[in-house]
């Protein structure tokens, strides 16, 4: 029985962050902010914009809501992956 | 790695192999252009490999629902066996695997059903041919892509080509093992270095068209994208110092 060739390069699947909503605070240097995030009452992180949303200079300021992408492992810092209107 | 199997292992091996050989010797021979049809073949499989005392290798392999893969026409490998009769014309492709002893032995072949046109009976001996032309290659010392280089220079200065999805792999206490792939296409002097006790099954699938294939909704069968015919050879070798030892052989 021939055998599937192996896919060497296969892409591993991209591992999906947790994603929630919350409202910017300030900003911080380094394309950084300070996120109050709407589930619970004085949960806040750090988070960076993503990649893509700076390639399509998406501005973020105080007070605007986003979706923010949590890393499983430390969820104290995050990236934002979009801003709502 | 690659797993070294000692004699005594690999006359275990001869054993399955030759029932292997023996029963697609018979399916083949039983082939009635017109009336057999593949389900009958796959049983007939089924009960030489039980009289011999061994096991298909094939039948629930990932969940394979036969004992044999039945490849008529434009079906490249891992045809699952039908009730359709077989048509004067046709080809039919027999792929079989036995485990008896703990060892495996896979081997595969071609036939024609009834008679066939010059054509289709240049694909088979073409695809043949660069069966034994990999195996030529298959010694100590030489390399994966020695193989590969010889059937795929055989396969296309004969006009065909060679099947890139599906490649030909070790074989030893499970049906696949180390070296992961032997390709029927790829470059002389690249890949692993072959060794004294290293069994592998060498299978050239060549295609009448284009190289592409495509898997069916079933998960198994394998067809030419264009519908053109596929012809597949297999046998199990061991190699050896001088040469390969052909196992799937009666």
């Amino acid at each position: 029985m021939a055998r599937r060739r192996p896919q060497y390069k296969q892409q591993q699947d991209k591992e999906k962050g947790i994603e929630v909503e919350g409202v910017v605070l300030e900003n911080l240097p380094s394309a950084r902010f300070r996120v109050k995030l709407d589930e619970g009452e004085n949960v806040e992180l750090l988070a960076h914009v993503s990649g893509k949303m700076r390639m399509n200079y998406i501005r973020i300021l105080p007070g605007d809501r986003v979706r923010v992408e949590l890393s499983p492992y430390d969820l104290t810092k995050g990236r934002i992956v979009y801003r709502y209107k | 790695m690659s797993l070294l199997k000692s004699k005594g292992e690999i006359e275990k091996m001869r054993a399955s192999g030759r029932v292997v050989a023996r029963s697609l010797r018979l399916m083949g021979e039983s082939i009635v252009p017109g009336k057999t049809t593949p389900k009958q073949l796959d049983e007939m499989a089924a009960n030489i490999v039980a009289d011999s005392g061994g096991v298909p290798s094939f039948l629930n392999y990932r969940g394979f629902p036969a004992n044999a893969c039945i490849s008529v026409n434009d079906t490249v490998v891992h045809g699952i066996p039908d009730d359709e009769p077989l048509q004067p014309g046709w080809i039919v492709s027999l792929d079989m695997g036995v485990l008896l002893d703990g060892w495996h032995a896979d081997g595969a072949w071609t036939y024609a059903v009834g008679d066939i046109s010059s054509e289709t009976q240049r694909l088979l001996n073409v695809t043949k041919e660069s069966l034994y032309q990999g195996i030529a290659k298959a010694r100590h010392g030489n390399r994966i892509g020695d193989i590969s280089a010889a059937v795929q220079r055989y396969v296309e200065g004969n006009g065909y080509s060679v099947v890139r999805d599906l490649v030909g792999h070790g074989i030893g206490q499970r049906l696949h093992e180390e070296p992961s792939a032997v390709p029927n296409f790829g470059k002389a002097g690249k890949g692993d270095v072959l060794r004294e006790g290293m069994t592998i099954c060498i299978e050239p699938m060549v295609n009448q068209g284009a190289f592409a294939v495509h898997t069916m909704g079933d998960g198994w069968t394998v067809k030419t994208r264009d519908g053109k015919l596929s012809a597949h050879f297999e046998h199990t070798v061991a190699i050896g110092r001088d040469g390969a030892d052909i196992l799937t052989l009666e």
